[in-house]
């Protein structure tokens, strides 16, 4: 869906984007009320496609498990929509698409975009798509960072919310761990201070480095335990070099570079910095509860016990600025081992909770069982 | 898998306990309630479902919160030490606690907490010196097990057991209006007894507690 130049995205930067693209997704059908739609917001190096396989790597969408007929997020009773961030590299306006003003891909031109600026752009969707409200905004990491922008600045179009695994700012040990992968990327010669798609580069092993210290962060020591313990990666002995001996090691470049393929470095950039500047309450003068000051929003907050990067504390801390307001709120720590990335994995406990909390919402708001 | 399947939950509509049968009469239709240790969500759902009441709930289980958000229900994890003194002044009608009292680190202040954030309070609590407890102590001289305080002293929550001369003089110390009291048997149903005498401490085997700000 293309935006013209008549009605320019006006970014937290100061600066205009007067010509944008947003690629989304959508699954099921929205009603003839258009009051059944919900729109999933996905994390940093997630992209639209929630559910179907996936264009590129030809997986399962990465919430299959949540989104479909008879699943919590119920295609059969819900319009499912997921929109590319602005910034992303799925379709969307970002750092790889063309400047229609000179014709080269954006690179470090782009300007920097926040999650507000995320959530702007959305609004666009819903405004073509002629949907006033949303019947929930959800996402995890940083989808929940925009499903909790969406309610407390546009708390008239959001029924309910469900922030997953995610916090109202961003902490200082995940701004180093972002730095960390930053400074990877930038540190390959191939990325080209950025240039790299105009002058033919990529910087793969930069990227790929980025995305596997990245995904330490997604898992936990039991998990990774569990998973890999200190097994070696098809051999029976150590080899005294710096091969791939463990299992562990084999996985993570796998990652890495399994992910080369499907990201734009810069976008990854770009992201990433949006994630450091989100700060609900320094937007309200320091204080989180009068971001949710008289709230008509439901909202759902669900953490994971193992998850490090976003640990449960960051939920709570939502939790009781909610409270201070005397807002309607649900809280749910969910027990798993599974880390961060528990909010994408098949985790009953979080899907049931998930399930009953929309079902409840559902009902009340009169829609269509199917 | 989780602690409780889904298809196994109790239908809406279902009777109620009877403790909350007469919590569920003091609460008047369409107002806000918070519910601390709300359990499965039973008083909450009720108010929901047949008194339109919009319900919040506080339950230190994770795995019940769970449950209560699964039925639909707006709880959150939580318990009456820590998390009260985030909710303003006043912001529920009613607020409830059930049989959860003694079991709290510092119950004086949380009876404070109560009546602050709630324009009423109801509190039950069961009474350490209705005769059975205290035969139990004088006759064998061992900790009371009864059928309200089912726990052996060792492996009890309950931390903080008064009676109901003492929680009266908590009130009057905090100047609190008790606009009901009624007395409950340990099977919840009410008890033929008025006022707050001797009688009503001897014979009382829960209290239940209308309470307001003086």
């Amino acid at each position: 869906m293309s935006f013209g130049p008549d009605a320019p995205l006006r970014l937290d930067s100061g600066l205009e984007l007067s010509e944008f693209t947003l690629a989304f997704q959508s699954y099921g059908e929205l009603n003839a009320d258009k009051n059944n739609a919900i729109l999933v917001c996905h994390a940093l190096t997630g992209d639209q496609y929630v559910a179907g396989t996936h264009p590129t790597t030809g997986k399962p969408g990465w919430w299959i498990s949540l989104v479909g007929p008879g699943k919590p997020l119920d295609t059969d009773r819900y319009f499912i929509l997921c929109v590319n961030v602005i910034g992303g590299c799925m379709g969307s306006t970002g750092p790889k698409e063309i400047n229609p003003a000179t014709g080269k891909a954006w690179g470090l031109t782009f300007p920097v975009i926040t999650v507000a600026d995320m959530v702007r752009a959305q609004v666009r969707v819903l405004d073509h798509l002629g949907i006033d409200q949303l019947f929930s905004v959800m996402g995890g990491s940083m989808g929940g960072m925009q499903a909790l922008e969406w309610a407390v600045s546009y708390p008239e179009r959001v029924y309910t919310t469900v922030p997953i695994a995610t916090a109202a700012r961003h902490s200082a040990q995940n701004i180093a761990f972002h730095e960390v992968g930053r400074q990877a990327i930038m540190a390959d010669p191939n990325w080209m201070e950025g240039d790299y798609l105009s002058r033919g580069g990529n910087p793969r092993a930069g990227l790929s480095v980025a995305r596997m210290s990245a995904h330490i962060t997604y898992l936990s020591e039991p998990a990774l335990k569990r998973k890999f313990g200190r097994k070696l990666q098809d051999r029976e002995h150590l080899t005294f070099g710096f091969d791939a001996d463990f299992q562990v090691e084999s996985y993570l470049r796998h990652q890495g570079f399994t992910f080369v393929d499907r990201f734009d470095a810069n976008s990854y950039l770009y992201i990433t910095r949006a994630m450091d500047y989100f700060d609900i309450a320094a937007e309200h003068d320091g204080r989180l509860a009068n971001a949710f000051k008289d709230t008509p929003v439901r909202f759902c907050v669900i953490s994971f016990t193992s998850d490090w990067l976003f640990p449960t504390k960051e939920s709570r801390d939502i939790v009781r600025a909610l409270n201070a307001e005397a807002a309607n709120v649900s809280f749910v720590e969910v027990e798993s081992d599974k880390g961060h990335d528990a909010f994408l994995l098949d985790e009953p406990e979080f899907h049931t909770t998930l399930q009953g909390f929309l079902d409840g919402a559902a009902n009340r708001k009169g829609l269509k069982k199917p | 898998m989780s602690e409780f399947d889904a298809s196994n939950r109790a239908p809406t509509g279902t009777a109620l306990r009877d403790d909350l049968k007469v919590i569920a009469e003091l609460i008047d239709s369409g107002t806000r309630v918070l519910d601390i240790g709300c359990g499965d969500g039973e008083l909450l759902q009720y108010l929901t479902n047949e008194r339109d009441v919009d319900g919040r709930g506080l339950e230190i289980s994770q795995a019940r919160v769970r449950e209560c958000v699964s039925r639909g229900l707006s709880v959150i994890q939580g318990d009456a030490d820590d998390d009260l003194r985030h909710y303003p002044d006043q912001a529920f009608d009613f607020v409830v606690l059930t049989l959860t009292l003694q079991a709290t680190r510092r119950p004086h202040e949380v009876v404070s907490e109560l009546v602050r954030i709630g324009k009423r309070a109801i509190v039950t609590f069961p009474n350490f010196a209705y005769w059975r407890v205290r035969w139990e102590l004088m006759l064998h001289g061992r900790m009371p097990v009864t059928e309200t305080l089912k726990d052996n002293w060792y492996e009890t929550p309950n931390i903080h057991l008064c009676t109901i001369r003492d929680f009266e003089k908590l009130c009057r110390n905090f100047s609190l209006t008790i606009e009901k009291r009624q007395y409950l048997s340990h099977d919840g149903t009410p008890q033929r007894i008025q006022g707050s005498g001797v009688w009503a401490n001897l014979f009382g085997e829960q209290g239940l507690f209308l309470l307001r700000r003086s």
